[in-house]
Order: structure tokens, then sequence, then C-alpha cells
């Protein structure tokens, strides 16, 4: 019962469509209560789209006020309110849970060719704790605000009178969602491949989903751990991280980072996934080096939790401890290279066509470079004292976080709307928005690395006249950045409205989800169980 | 489309739609509870973690405070959850036989211990406070040379606190366990709740193993 393939981009009437699993059940209750992990990844899509629009919010109030030094739009103290709250919007609402709880909640039983994950109501318990943890992190808003930064360090978090107690709560909770999440995604790639799916012949974003899972799983109780022992702090006054009570606030960074360092590549590795099947579709190629990029994930995965304590180079850690830091910093650079190196080799005698999903993958690919170069400039100690706690160090998570993560996720947005909601979106305006957001980022971003080692500290209210300019210059590119990401939201909610019927197969996919799978799934996903005989970038090339 | 070939008596276990067959639905669940139990042990890794740390540096401090814990109490604990950990062991063992009413009675023991092991626990929580013996700003006790005996009590009460949580999401656990069997959903071919719930108790029993010599005998 294949969707029959329509045009591209013929914007015609509505057909009516089959049962699937949007329309198998109705009513908000059934929503609620179901445990298809379609439904499940929807509503983590809406969620997390709620709470980048929050958190993209507060980014253009920021870039707003710093437009000129002094007071603009608001004061010192909801400047720093701000900054919070965008950051751990951005950070524990929207890129954690981004691509594993929406787009790796869709698709790990789709690509796997099982009819869900290994623990389904696990999972609809996750999307709930995700709910609990966003409700109180995002009701200090109305109860004080936070002003710590999303780094929560102590003794400052310890003695704010700010709602530190709901925030880091909230973020205990989401911490559980995405360790369930992690969880239920290892096991499922254990235990519910489809007939012939081999290791070998999985797609390349689920090794590295599961790398990001065994990430999750290992990093994040010790998250919990350090946020109950916060709590404890700033209840009791215990003393354990507090130096007026003999405690140490060191401690809390190695607990902090710990956890975040490893954090950031639970935020990369899922874009990194997408990014390689987004690069051998649209390019109907085969990927080239399936096994480096697939251990390449593995390996950042586990280096990437000896590398901490470069966050904490001007701490006050021993300068050996630094040294170790630096060298392993740069060690978690080479699987990265590797990755970028293979993606561009795959492009090479490819043929590339210029849809919407493979013009964010181009993006990805300049600005993550970007991002993970400026990332060595960072590692190297000497380089450090320098530029820790300026706009360079900004500008580099940016570059990794937005560049990166947001970018890829939107490509694969981009590349799984057909099938998700069985609807193709304007490519045309797609292409103008990728455009938008690509020299919006850049202009938005690349000016805070010349601010940075011009001098221009991180998360100050108020600042030279020297530096107005380029702060002026980057909030220009915020306002760029806005206009695209709103021109995202028309065309995608248009394209649901009345957008052309999405045929199964629009790209040329050769994964389980174009293959075997209608656009959108049924409620088990295939009509008849698939056995799979080869690999997923198996496509025909005649010449190249 | 779904497995349901044979003809099921009442409370009689199903295998779950997406999987193929039991044996895959019990491995699944078994991989999970395991990797539960990871991230259970790095929960604590870190507080074993920060005693390492303030032991290295409060070392005269910490030898000193751990003299107030009641080594009798916390030997007994530690027997009573021992035995706690073997009465679920047989409980796992006789479900697997389907022997219903031994596997009640048995997760019932397990169910008295964990209480017996709270019940000491309160008698040397209230004995604490009573003295003064409270982390960081509460601590109140007289007598001590060194300043950070607070940090002790700290690094105690958490440790000893979540390891408590633990024992008391474990007796909820049990009562629900207590529950499906006696409704006699659990035998032979399906006892996955009992063996899971078992290898959480161990573990909880193995941090106590941990928690005791650490606090009570070394300091």
């Amino acid at each position: 019962m294949s969707v029959i393939a329509a045009d591209d981009d013929l914007e015609g009437a509505p057909r009516p469509r089959g049962t699937n699993y949007i329309n198998a059940e109705r009513g908000i209750v059934s929503w609620l209560t179901t445990v298809d992990h379609k439904r499940i990844g929807l509503m983590y899509l809406g969620s997390v789209l709620v709470a980048f629009a929050l958190g993209g919010f507060f980014a253009l109030l920021l870039r707003l006020e710093l437009l000129s030094p002094g007071h603009t739009i608001m004061s010192a103290n909801q400047y720093n309110q701000a900054f919070t709250l965008h950051g751990a919007v951005m950070t524990f609402l929207f890129i954690i849970p981004s691509i594993p709880g929406a787009l790796g909640n869709f698709l790990v039983p789709i690509l796997l060719g099982a009819k869900d994950v290994a623990f389904p109501r696990l999972n609809l318990l996750s999307l709930y704790l995700y709910w609990i943890g966003a409700i109180f992190t995002l009701s200090s808003i109305v109860t004080g605000g936070l002003d710590t930064g999303w780094t929560f360090y102590v003794p400052y978090a310890s003695t704010t009178n700010t709602s530190v107690l709901s925030v880091t709560f909230g973020i205990f909770v989401l911490g559980f969602s995405s360790v369930l999440t992690g969880l239920n995604f290892i096991v499922t790639m254990h235990k519910l491949r489809a007939p012939g799916m081999t290791w070998y012949r999985m797609p390349l974003i689920l090794w590295s989903l599961y790398a990001t899972s065994i990430v999750q799983i290992l990093a994040t109780p010790v998250l919990a751990i350090t946020l109950l022992l916060l709590m404890a702090e700033r209840v009791f006054h215990i003393g354990i991280f507090d130096p007026a009570l003999g405690g140490d606030p060191v401690l809390y960074q190695h607990f902090f980072w710990f956890y975040s360092h490893p954090a950031v590549y639970i935020m990369i590795l899922p874009g990194m996934g997408i990014i390689s099947e987004l690069i051998a579709v649209h390019a109907q190629r085969k990927i080239f080096g399936y096994k480096a990029i697939a251990f390449s994930s593995v390996a950042i995965a586990l280096v990437g939790f000896l590398v901490w304590g470069h966050h904490m180079f001007v701490s006050g850690q021993s300068e050996v401890a630094a040294t170790i830091f630096s060298f392993l910093t740069f060690i978690v650079a080479v699987p990265s290279g590797i990755k970028v190196f293979n993606w561009v080799s795959t492009l090479y005698g490819g043929s590339i066509k210029f849809t919407a999903p493979m013009l964010f993958a181009m993006c990805f690919l300049f600005l993550f470079t970007i991002g993970g170069l400026t990332g060595l400039f960072l590692g190297m100690l000497s380089v450090d004292m320098h530029l820790h706690d300026t706009y360079f160090v900004v500008a580099h998570f940016h570059y990794v976080m937005m560049g990166g993560t947001v970018t890829a996720f939107l490509g694969g947005l981009h590349h799984w709307w057909p099938k998700m909601t069985g609807r193709m979106y304007s490519q045309k305006l797609a292409a103008v928005a990728a455009a938008l957001y690509f020299i919006g980022f850049n202009v938005t971003f690349f000016s805070q690395f010349i601010l940075g080692t011009r001098g221009m500290p991180r998360r100050y209210y108020n600042y030279l006249d020297q530096f107005q300019p380029l702060h002026a210059f980057s909030t220009f590119g915020s306002w760029l950045l806005g206009v695209g990401f709103l021109l995202m939201l028309y065309y995608l909610l248009k394209s649901l409205k009345s957008g052309a019927i999405a045929p199964q197969n629009p790209w040329g996919g050769k994964s389980l989800e174009w293959t075997d799978a209608a656009s959108p799934p049924v409620t088990e996903n295939f009509e008849h169980r698939p056995v799979v005989t080869e690999g997923p970038y198996e496509f025909n090339e005649g010449k190249s | 489309m779904s497995a349901t070939d044979k003809p099921a008596r009442e409370n009689e276990f199903q295998v779950a739609h997406h999987f193929d067959s039991a044996d895959v639905q019990f491995d699944a669940g078994r991989m999970g509870i395991w990797l539960f139990l990871v991230t259970e042990i790095l929960l604590f890794g870190g507080l074993f973690c920060a005693f390492a740390v303030f032991r290295s540096w409060y070392y005269a401090d910490f030898v000193e405070a751990h003299h107030h814990l009641n080594r009798v109490m916390g030997a007994v604990n530690t027997v009573v959850l021992i035995c706690s950990s073997l009465t679920m062991a047989l409980a796992v063992r006789s479900a697997q036989m389907s022997k219903t009413k031994l596997t009640s009675l048995l997760i019932g023991v397990t169910l008295a211990l964990s209480c017996v092991f709270l019940t000491i626990k309160f008698f040397e929580y209230s004995h604490k406070f009573h003295e003064g013996l409270l982390p960081g700003r509460y601590f109140t006790a007289e007598g001590f040379h060194g300043h950070h005996a607070g940090i002790f009590f700290a690094v105690y009460f958490m440790m000893t606190g979540i390891h408590g949580i633990h024992i008391l999401i474990g007796m909820g656990l049990m009562i629900w366990l207590l529950r499906r069997n006696m409704r006699g959903e659990f035998s032979s071919r399906y006892y996955a709740p009992v063996e899971g719930f078992g290898l959480y108790w161990h573990l909880v029993d193995l941090v106590w193993i941990y928690l005791f010599p650490l606090l009570y005998l070394i300091g």
C-alpha cells in the first residue's frame, strides 16, 4: 500500500491517504497514552521546537541588549537572568533531547526494521519526565529568575537568592529522561534488529546514536549526584562545595564537567550521524569509510570522557593535570577529523543534488570545521590563558553546538519531514532559508571570534566603546537568523496544510525508512517484516 | 500480526507485540536492568569520589569523626542486608521453579529484613541528630579537635541517605512484586520482574558493603 510517488515541488491538491500512525487513532488522550515511538518522537519534536523558540527569543533579547554599551533594553540583573535561561533552555531542553528524542525516537526502530523500541512504555515515561523537568526549569521565569549561568558554579549558586533549586531539580529530572532514552536505544539496537540487519549494515546515524547513548548512560548519573549535592549544599549548607565551610568549589567544577563535557558529545554525535545520512543520500554515493565513521563515533564517546579538565585550565588545577587534559583534547580532534574527511571524500564524484537537506549538510561541513579547529586554539594551554572566558569561547561553542548540531538537526528535519508528516515543503523557500541561516550565523558569530581575541569577556553586560561596531554587527546577524527561522516555520507549517503528498522515497534513499515504510509509516512501521540483504548505502553508481 | 497463536490462560504471560519471542523479550529486559545498574554505580561513584577527596584532605578529622558512628549497629545492618540478599536470590530461584507460595514467603522475608535495616538506621540517625553530629553548618557537637568533622557527616548523610532512599524504593517494588506474585503472574515461563528486582537489590546490598567499611571502620 505504498503511497504513489508525486512530483517533488508540485503543490497539488492534497489527496486522501490511507491509515498511518498519525490518523490511526484520534483524540488527545490517544496521543498522551500512546506507546508508538513515532508519535512519541513527534511529541518530542513539538516540545523541543517550543524550547528552541523560547531559547532563541532570549538570544535575540541578549543580542539586542548588547547592541550598544550600557543600558539598552534591560537591566544588568535581567541580562544575567536572560543569558542563564538562554543557556539552560538551549542546553538541557533543546540540544540534548533534540536529535535523540525527536528524530532518534522516530527513526531508530524503523532504521532497524523493528516495530518499536525495546521498552515502549519507558519511552513514554521519558517524554513525561522531559515535560516535568521542563516545567520545573521554566518555572524559574516567574519565581525570581536564575542568574548563575547554566553551569551553576558554587559558591555563587549556593548563595544567590534566585531560584536555583527549581532549575537544578528540573535538570535532575531531565537527566532521568535522557538516561531512559539512551538505555532504550542501546537495548533496541542489540535486540531488535531485523533479519539480515548486521551491525555493519546499520545506517551510520544508528552508530552515532549508539555512541550517544553510551555517553548518556555513563555521564548523566554523575550530573544527577552533582546536582543533588548542590541542592543539599544550598538547603543545608553541608559544606562539600562551599569553601567557607571547608568544601571544595573546584570539586564541583570537576563533577560538573565530568558530565558536561561528555554532554557536548551527546549533543554533537547525533548531528554527525545525520550528516552521514544526508551526504550519502543526497549525493547518491556510497559512504566513504563506513567503518572509520562508525568507530570514530565510538572513539569520540570514549575519549570524550577524559578531557573535561580543559574547561578548568585557569581554575587552579595542577599543571600536570592541565597538560594531560590539553594533550587528550588534541586526541579527540582526530576522530572528528576522520569524519569530516570521509564526508568530503563521499561527496567527491557523487551526483550532488542541492536539495534543502544537502544545503544544510554543506553548512554543517563549513561551520563545524571552523568550530572544531577553533577548539584546538582553546585546547592549547598558553593560548587558552588569553582566550578563556572571552567571546572567542562563545563563538567556538556556538559554531560547534549551533553550527554543528542545530544545522544537522535542521538538515535532518528537512530530510525526514516527508517521512514524518507525509508532505513535501517548498524547496525554493527552504534554499532561501538555508542561505539566510548560513549568512546570519556567520555574521552573528564570526564577529565574536574577533571580539574575543581583542579581549571582550563573555557574560558582560557592559563593554568598552571600541567593541561597539562588532557587537552591532553580531546583533544584526541575529536578526538575519531570526528571519531565517521564521521562514522555515512558515513553509514547514504550510506544507502540513497544502504541501504536495510525499512519495515513499523522495530522495532515493536506500535505508529501510525509504525502501520499506510508507510516508508516513503505518502504526507498526512496516506492512511486511523487512529482510535486509545489503548495506544502506548501495547506490547505483554507473558513472563517477 | 501479533503473536497470539497459543490459547492464553488467565494471567498467562504474553510476548509483547514488538518482540519476536519471549527469549528476546527476557534478554532485552535483562540488558535494560544491567544498564540501569551501571547508572546506579556512577551515581554512587560521585559520592565515593567526594569521600576519597575529603578523606585525603582532612584525614585526621575523618578518623576522629568516624569514631562517633556506631559500629555494632552498622555491623548488624550489614548482616541484615546480606541475609536479605540471600532470601531475594532464593526468591528468584523459587519463582523460576513456579513455587508461588514459597516465592511470596521469601519476598516477604526480604521485605521484613529491609524494615529491620531501616529501623536500625532510624535509631542511628536520631542519635546523630540528638548529638548534633550533622553536616556542615548544622554541626554542633563539641569536643572535636579538627574543624572539618561536619564534612565527614555531610558525606555520611548523603551516602547513607541516598542508599536509604534506594532501600525505600526497593520496599515499594517488593510490595508490587508480592501483589503480582499472589495473582499468579510469575512462573517458570515468566519471572523477569522478580529477577530484575533481585539484581537491583543485590546492587543496593553491594553499595552498603562498601559503605560500611569505608565509613564505619576506616573513616
